[in-house]
């Protein structure tokens, strides 16, 4: 017995690399996700608003949506009072270290599945205000984002776009 | 100067236009703080240098400014707010970024420092070093009594706007005491500002305060060209004018309908929202950014208005004046949104006038001031409008405030339309040394930016006051007594900048 440890020591293990998973299995993985998806999100959605530290210009135009021009809840997306309630967190701004932690908290007071849809230049990676002390970064930086908006900021139009393709 | 009677100076400073700036030495800072206590000058500004402590001061009459420096010796300077509470968050945030520290100062808790930055004192003179000790837990001011509850209030908040903390000690309904938190938007914004292009400190200024953009381009506009000793030609001026009216129009509008909509009267809310899309439209059409961001430059603007504007224009004078009465009427007329406003949040005079609180949150509380007016800047002295002032200091008059304004403003467009003159859109900026000041009046108040610029004219130091600094804390004074669930309708008469203030 001895001998046999010895020499699975010596020459080493015969496990392989893992191969690629199979396209097939992905493909309908990822069809059952969708539709799971879509039969807790549905077409309506709930969205919470996060300033992460922006200058206030992406809320303004944020607050836009809602006027009778763009009308937002038309389309089953309507702003939220708590994350708790919220599919998808609007996060704005670069995300300053004083907000950082405010802004994982509310992440993680966000019940799963949900979006985070990061918006305005700075939202992107810090803009103009990158490299300062007091500046985390962009807002893939502190939490996972699965959309961005840009612009500086983005129109209501742009916005409303960017909304729209999580319904679709 | 009058202003400066009876304060010992030591020497002029040169170079610092158009208002000037003196070195005291601790008889005229002391002094200097007399002439603030008794009431015969506001408090304009408080901020920090390397090694120095700067306080512009203007006399009540408006029309005198100037700026006294106060030069460290040991990093320590006598405490302004020891004796003036308004210079107290001011001088908290002088010693978070800058280390210098006032001498009795009767609160030394950090401002804007939250104690998450990799450094202590990001502004201060020493290159400064990794912070090693953790900070030490907040303590908010303490309120005692019997059956009193703290409710703690943010960052994130229930609504869209921007993070800050209210901490609230309630004895049932009533609020006893708010003790706010703000800081939670500091971007460095004056760290930043070191060292740059005047084109990207332009676009900084522009994003100190969104909603200000218009009026932070020009304040800072004027500053630069104060320094240059140059002025902007007369058809950049007229256009700066009109950004800015559309800009205050714009959130004059909304401010007026989000209040409402805060007591729950939502079809204001609705009707304003379109007056203000309209706006923001309009300006989009004539600027090609609803925002109008970036369309000042030291030296002039960067975007002239097109063939058509002038007729856009007009018929969006003409669309508002059509539908703007009838929702004053509305307000005017529905006693249960009065019931709501009248009496809810004042604001006193005397404390108004303390504090130096610009904007509607002054006008509206006897404090009659307005930069357009006094010092006054062009082209507003070559146009009429009128400055409404109301003592009631409340909810409502900070309505009534705005819609005055609203009619101000739209008669400032037609004026600025007619009379719009031909010629340059800038004037060539050279780049060398000097120190301006300049002031504009935002939607919510005045703006003050102060910069120092480098042989290579490039920025050394630039400072930017917003209205907010000073209209914050009446806030906390207004509400005392007020039912918590009235806080929002307050807060929101009052739309002070969270970013403008945190920087």
């Amino acid at each position: 017995m001895r001998r046999t440890l010895l020499e699975s020591l010596i020459h080493g293990s015969v496990t392989e690399a893992a191969p690629a998973p199979d396209e097939a299995a992905l493909a309908e993985l990822a069809g059952s996700v969708t539709r799971a998806a879509r039969a807790r999100l549905g077409r309506s959605l709930s969205i919470r608003q996060v300033d992460a530290g922006s200058c206030n210009g992406c809320e303004l135009e944020i607050h836009a949506l809602n006027n009778a021009f763009y009308d937002l809840e038309r389309f089953g997306l309507h702003f939220v009072a708590s994350p708790r309630h919220a599919d998808v967190l609007l996060v704005t701004g670069p995300v300053t270290n004083n907000m950082r932690e405010a802004l994982l908290r509310t992440y993680n007071a966000t019940p799963d599945p949900k979006w985070v849809v990061a918006v305005g230049a700075c939202a992107v990676d810090g803009g103009i205000f990158a490299g300062s002390y007091a500046v985390a970064g962009g807002v893939k930086d502190v939490i996972p984002v699965d959309l961005h908006i840009r612009g500086c900021p983005p129109t209501p139009v742009q916005l409303l776009k960017g909304l729209l393709a999580l319904l679709v | 100067m009058a202003l400066l009677d009876g304060i010992p100076t030591r020497s002029k400073v040169a170079k610092h236009r158009p208002w000037p700036r003196f070195t005291v030495e601790d008889d005229g800072w002391r002094s200097a703080i007399d002439r603030l206590v008794d009431g015969r000058a506001t408090l304009f500004g408080l901020w920090g240098d390397t090694s120095a402590v700067h306080m512009a001061l203007i006399d009540n009459s408006g029309r005198e400014i100037a700026v006294l420096t106060y030069e460290t010796q040991d990093g320590s300077f006598p405490s302004v707010g020891q004796r003036h509470p308004p210079a107290i968050r001011p001088e908290r945030a002088i010693a978070s970024l800058f280390g210098l520290t006032p001498i009795d100062a009767p609160d030394v808790r950090p401002w804007l420092d939250f104690g998450v930055w990799d450094r202590r004192h990001p502004l201060g003179k020493r290159t400064p070093g990794k912070r090693t000790t953790k900070s030490e837990p907040y303590s908010f001011l303490p309120a005692e009594g019997e059956g009193l509850h703290q409710i703690p209030v943010g960052p994130v908040h229930a609504g869209t706007i921007e993070p800050g903390h209210f901490r609230f000690t309630a004895n049932g309904e009533h609020v006893v005491r708010l003790e706010q938190r703000l800081g939670y938007t500091h971007k460095g914004v004056e760290w930043l500002m070191r060292g740059a292009t005047l084109e990207k400190a332009a676009r900084l200024a522009c994003r100190t305060s969104g909603d200000s953009a218009v009026a932070y381009g020009i304040a800072f506009a004027q500053a630069v060209e104060a320094a240059l000793g140059m002025t902007a030609p007369p058809r950049a001026l007229y256009l700066r004018a009109l950004m800015a009216e559309l800009e205050r129009l714009a959130h004059h509008l909304g401010d007026i309908g989000a209040i409402c909509n805060d007591a729950s009267f939502a079809m204001m809310h609705a009707q304003c929202g379109i007056l203000r899309e309209r706006t923001l439209r309009v300006a989009d059409a004539c600027f090609g950014h609803r925002l109008m961001m970036d369309m000042i430059a030291p030296g002039g603007v960067t975007r002239d208005l097109a063939g058509g504007d002038i007729q856009v224009l007009k018929d969006f004078l003409a669309e508002i004046r059509g539908a703007f009465p009838r929702l004053v009427e509305l307000y005017d007329k529905t006693a249960s949104i009065q019931d709501r406003t009248v009496t809810a949040g004042v604001v006193k005079s005397a404390l108004a006038r303390q504090f130096g609180a610009g904007g509607y949150v002054g006008r509206a509380a006897g404090r009659a001031f307005d930069c357009r007016k006094t010092p006054g800047y062009a082209p507003y002295d070559a146009l009429s409008f009128e400055m409404p002032v109301l003592e009631a200091g409340d909810v409502d008059a900070r309505i009534w405030i705005r819609i005055r304004e609203v009619e101000q403003s739209l008669s400032l467009i037609e004026q600025i339309v007619a009379r719009m003159p031909a010629g340059a859109l800038s004037a060539p900026v050279k780049a060398k040394a000097g120190e301006g000041l300049g002031v504009a009046e935002a939607f919510r108040g005045d703006v003050l930016i102060w910069v120092r610029l480098d042989d290579d004219g490039l920025i050394e130091r630039c400072h930017l006051r917003d209205a907010s600094w000073f209209q914050w804390p009446l806030l906390e004074a207004a509400i005392e007594g007020n039912i918590v669930a009235d806080f929002p309708l307050c807060n929101k008469s009052f739309n002070c900048s969270y970013s403008g203030h945190d920087l």
